[in-house]
């Protein structure tokens, strides 16, 4: 049987102001989330023909000019996986100060 | 000499009076308590919330040389000039990794420019000094290449322009236009272009979203439109709606130097700089691709031209010209005059806010390093301002004195030599690892490097400096020489790092921790960091 004390460190949560690691979820995902559009446009030869065409216009282009709100909304996934590792590292270093 | 189009002029005029008369009233916008401090002429004091910033970046990054020559180079090559598209979609990824380090540091210690963080970091003032050098020597053609954005639209317009016109009535526009814009530089510092940069955004985004709906429907659509570009290229033997497979590499290499360089450029980090939060910085890398449909929308009037007959049968055609004619041909004529006006104010914009940030790196790194260490922040102000004159002085005589060829090739080489600090700043952004010598090294082998090869190229336009791409040693393919000689720096700052550090060669100091990396308005950081005027 354990002595008195250890069932309250056990139900205990991570001791306040445990720094957060360097790697975490949020970061891991938000690069991957910014490097999605990178390697889109850097990859040119499985964009750089005209067919299909929508409208008039050579797959070149509106696939290109179409990647423009889509790496938008990859960047703005990324400013909130951010914010919210931020907010936690924050959280833990205010913890540490208690 | 041509026929003055009137009712365009007209309207070209009243809006330049209008954001005259705003960058004068700019000073008096959310005036600061410390007018004599440079932070507050040469970053408006830090203040500008998510919207502003956003103005102003736009109206930073998305010059009327832009305007004017990405859809020119469309027009003139087809698919290969359209690489400014993916340049600015990699653009905001990839300095969205950096960019909010970069504020965090230069807040806590109350840098102003780029080079003063390589100072604070690696303790190096030769180091810091070339960063300036090169800061400086890049922005000084981009902003010439302004004036020939404005030349473009008063010659499509008919005023100043002719060949037998005496040079002072021809060039009579341009001197107005500068002097003015000088002046309310000097008196408003960054606030003036962030207060104009609204109408100017607002104005572009109007005459493009018309621009690609209102030419199509007059030239018979998109497919039409296409058409006659295929078939134009077809003709020409040159160019073509898409890249022959040896032209892919040079098109991503294009885009990711491009985009690597964007945010090197010392007025790209004035914008930053000025912004009041870190997340301010980061909610923009998010909302700043709406100016990148915009260009992409811009660059298929390069199509367009070609579709309506601009400039067909001219030997020897300005593609430069082909957009401002586009615009002359296809619109009625007062809407003519707010699309040059976008034009024209769109080079007022990046040509204060360019002189303001090379204003800054003389002051900062060169007078008050070397020169005079014992400036007050009020003699910083007063020299910057003065700085700011000279620079514009500077690009005036170059573009009357020089021919526009020349403007052209050193802003091509000026991309290539700002990537070369690019080493020193972002990776001093994450580590302290690299050895300043090395960092100096690896920086001159690019800068040598990429001029010597640029040098060689010869186009049917120029003898020298007749392109940007090369074949990459090694890999055999043609990239763009910026990017190569990014490259090799990075080797040769990782190989003398290595050396060095195996020799035990002394270091310089480092002032900065690594809390000041992720430091935010209204954290301790900030609240225990020396007041900026008292920093420095």
């Amino acid at each position: 049987m354990p002595s008195d004390q250890a069932p309250d460190k056990a139900v205990m949560p991570e001791p306040a102001g445990a720094p957060v690691p360097a790697v975490t979820p949020e970061r891991v995902l938000a690069g991957l989330a910014l490097l999605v559009p990178i390697v889109a446009m850097l990859w040119v030869s499985s964009y750089d023909k005209p067919d299909p065409a929508v409208a008039g216009m050579p797959f070149f282009y509106w696939y290109q000019l179409l990647w423009v709100p889509v790496s938008a909304v990859f960047t703005v996934a990324a400013y909130l996986l951010i914010n919210r590792d931020e907010k936690a590292r924050k959280a833990a270093r205010n913890g540490g100060a208690r | 000499m041509k026929d003055v189009n009137v009712p365009a002029l007209v309207v070209f005029v009243l809006f330049f009076l209008l954001v005259t008369a705003m960058g004068f009233l700019a000073s008096r916008w959310r005036r600061a308590d410390n007018a004599a401090h440079l932070d507050e002429w040469g970053l408006g004091g830090r203040s500008f919330g998510t919207w502003v910033t956003w103005f102003l970046l736009g109206g930073d990054l998305y010059t009327a040389y832009t305007f004017v020559a990405v859809p020119a180079a469309v027009y003139a090559t087809g698919a290969a000039g359209f690489f400014a598209v993916p340049y600015t979609i990699i653009a905001y990824p990839l300095v969205f990794l950096f960019l909010p380090r970069l504020w965090s540091v230069s807040r806590v210690h109350g840098y102003v420019t780029p080079a003063d963080f390589v100072r604070g970091r690696y303790g190096s003032r030769p180091l810091s000094l070339v960063v300036a050098l090169t800061g400086i020597l890049a922005t000084m053609p981009y902003i010439a290449l302004q004036l020939v954005g404005i030349q473009a639209v008063l010659d499509v317009l008919g005023v100043g322009g002719g060949e037998n016109a005496n040079w002072f009535v021809k060039d009579l526009p341009l001197f107005l236009a500068f002097g003015v814009l000088a002046a309310y530089t000097y008196s408003s510092g960054l606030r003036a272009p962030a207060l104009i940069a609204f109408v100017k955004d607002a104005l572009v985004y109007i005459v493009i979203i018309v621009a690609v709906i209102y030419i199509p429907l007059r030239l018979g659509g998109y497919g039409h439109i296409f058409g006659a570009a295929a078939d134009h290229f077809k003709q020409a033997k040159a160019g073509g709606l898409t890249l022959p497979d040896n032209k892919q590499w040079t098109y991503a290499t294009l885009g990711l130097g491009s985009a690597m360089a964007l945010f090197m450029y010392p007025h790209s980090v004035t914008g930053v700089l000025a912004s009041k939060s870190r997340n301010t910085v980061r909610r923009n890398m998010a909302i700043m691709p709406a100016y990148s449909l915009m260009l992409g929308l811009l660059a298929l009037l390069g199509f367009m031209a070609i579709a309506a007959g601009v400039g067909s049968g001219v030997k020897g055609y300005n593609s430069q010209l082909s957009v401002p004619q586009l615009f002359a041909n296809m619109f009625p004529d007062w809407f003519t005059g707010v699309a040059f006006a976008a034009i024209g104010i769109g080079a007022l914009v990046p040509a204060a806010i360019m002189s303001i940030a090379a204003a800054n790196l003389f002051t900062r790194n060169v007078y008050k390093e070397w020169l005079k260490p014992a400036a007050t922040p009020a003699d910083e102000t007063r020299i910057a301002k003065l700085v700011s004159l000279l620079v514009k002085v500077g690009a005036l005589v170059f573009v009357l004195g020089m021919d526009k060829q020349a403007a052209i090739n050193l802003q091509l080489l000026g991309g290539l030599w700002i990537l070369q600090t690019f080493v020193a700043i972002v990776g001093g952004l994450f580590t302290r690892w690299f050895h300043h010598w090395a960092l100096f090294a690896g920086w001159a082998a690019g800068m040598v490097y990429g001029t010597w090869k640029a040098y060689g190229l010869a186009s049917p336009a120029t003898k020298h400096f007749g392109g940007n791409a090369a074949e990459i040693p090694g890999i055999g393919e043609i990239g763009y020489i910026g990017l190569t000689a990014f490259a090799l720096n990075l080797i040769v700052a990782v190989a003398l790092t290595l050396v060095l550090r195996a020799v035990k060669a002394p270091d310089g100091p480092d002032e900065t921790k690594p809390s000041d990396y992720s430091a935010e308005a209204g954290d301790d950081e900030l609240e225990n960091a020396p007041e900026p005027v008292a920093a420095h």
